[in-house]
């Protein structure tokens, strides 16, 4: 998976600040994830409809095409696959998976 | 007409490894409605899931200046800023465009905020309200709320042998915030997401207040599975529960019409919130919703010049 570490005491900042805008993303929340969405390349037309609709701004997009999906963050909500207009994403068993 | 390769190339204000549940609407609703923004924002929210699960100490989800201060006062805040900002300008130690938008749940825009958020549309501030509507104080643990549909399951309106769940309609705080009188209003939902951005560009770029209310839906409060927020969603809109219209300047519009009115039943059937009302001796508070539903529709299908 990722090496996200939760902060102990010693790490958090001074007076309670948080020293960084958007740092949750160094949270990881892809373990809570049971079902993995896995993107079959060959039928995705990069709709981005999948996009639009990920609550967790899993899915990666670099100029208008999709790159990948943000496995330390995706929650395997499923509602990639259940949208996405051409099937190509499936929902997997995180069991299937050694990573 | 909202592009999506285009949008995707903007800079994200809300990062991921944000708390909410797995499939909750509330961040697909921020996502698309920040999405709209072409300057720089400051957002206020009011407590309640999306403030809590995106401001866990020591993290924050937002990459935008954020504000939170109360359950109650959202507006205020988002007012007084904007104020300031006004200020600023004028007296030139400022001279970017600067947005400013307020986030509230029902919980915070319907029932506890509700006299902050009509003061602050009376006093006519350059501002956005988005209520993300998921009908229960969810983060506490599924209470009812002013929003909280009638039939309805919750914590507090608990479906017995004596109680059917919730007794009262919830109240229309889309037609309260359109009694002000401000510039735009509208009631949007992100199963049409082009329809939610369109409305969110229009709110950050009309001059005074805009509020928009957009259906949130709560797969652990509403009782159904994650995958399906959008399908929910998408039922809200065909059954005329949540009807799509706005309110420029006076002008009502329709957005969206169902080509053939779903029934109520369909939507109550896809969450486990309704289910007892699915037993013999309930069965007419379907009836009777389906009823208030038709009546209501009618009635806006009149404020929009469809009748
Ligand atoms: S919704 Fe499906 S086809 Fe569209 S970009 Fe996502 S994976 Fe590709
Ligand atoms: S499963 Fe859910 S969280 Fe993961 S990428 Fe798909 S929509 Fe996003």
């Amino acid at each position: 998976m990722s090496d996200i570490k939760k902060l102990g005491w010693k790490e958090i900042p001074e007076g309670g600040l948080i020293a960084k805008a958007g740092n949750s993303a160094t949270y990881e929340t892809g373990s809570w994830r049971s079902v993995r969405p896995v993107r079959d390349e060959e039928k995705c037309t990069n709709c981005l409809i999948c996009w639009v609709y990920c609550p967790d701004c899993s899915i990666l997009v670099s100029d208008g095409k999709i790159k990948g999906i943000d496995y330390s963050h995706c929650k395997g909500c499923g509602i990639c696959a259940t949208e996405c207009p051409v099937k190509a994403i499936k929902m997997i068993n995180e069991k299937e998976f050694t990573d | 007409m909202a592009n999506l390769k285009e949008l995707s190339k903007k800079e994200e204000i809300l990062s991921g490894g944000h708390r909410l549940c797995a499939g909750c609407g509330a961040s697909i609703v921020v996502r698309q409605v920040l999405s709209a923004l072409d300057d720089p924002v400051v957002v206020a929210n009011a407590t309640g899931c999306l403030e809590v699960a995106t401001t866990i100490y020591p993290y924050t989800s937002w990459k935008s200046s954020f504000i939170h201060n109360a359950f109650e006062n959202a507006a205020a805040t988002i007012s007084g800023t904007e104020a300031m900002f006004k200020s600023l300008k004028r007296q030139g130690k400022i001279d970017k465009e600067i947005k400013f938008i307020a986030f509230g749940g029902d919980g915070g825009t319907y029932d506890i905020g509700l006299q902050s958020l009509s003061g602050a549309l009376e006093r006519g501030h350059n501002f956005v309200y988005v209520c993300y509507d998921n009908e229960g104080y969810m983060n506490t643990g599924i209470q009812r709320s002013s929003a909280t549909p009638r039939g309805a399951w919750t914590t507090t309106t608990p479906a017995g042998k004596v109680i059917p769940g919730k007794a009262q309609y919830h109240k229309n705080l889309t037609e309260i915030v359109a009694a002000h009188n401000i510039p735009y209003v509208a009631q949007a939902n992100p199963w049409r997401w082009n329809d939610l951005i369109e409305k969110a560009r229009k709110a950050f770029y009309t001059d005074g207040p805009a509020f928009i209310n957009v259906l949130s839906p709560c797969p652990r409060g509403w009782r159904f599975d994650s995958k399906d927020t959008v399908k929910i969603s998408k039922l809200a809109v065909q059954t005329n529960f949540w009807p799509l219209y706005e309110v420029e300047n006076g002008v009502w519009k329709l957005n969206y019409r169902p080509k053939e009115r779903k029934p109520i039943k369909e939507w109550m059937e896809a969450q486990g919130r309704y289910r007892h009302l699915f037993r013999s001796e309930n069965e007419h508070i379907i009836k009777e919703i389906q009823e208030e539903i038709d009546k209501n529709w009618e009635k806006l299908l009149v404020k929009c010049g469809e009748k």
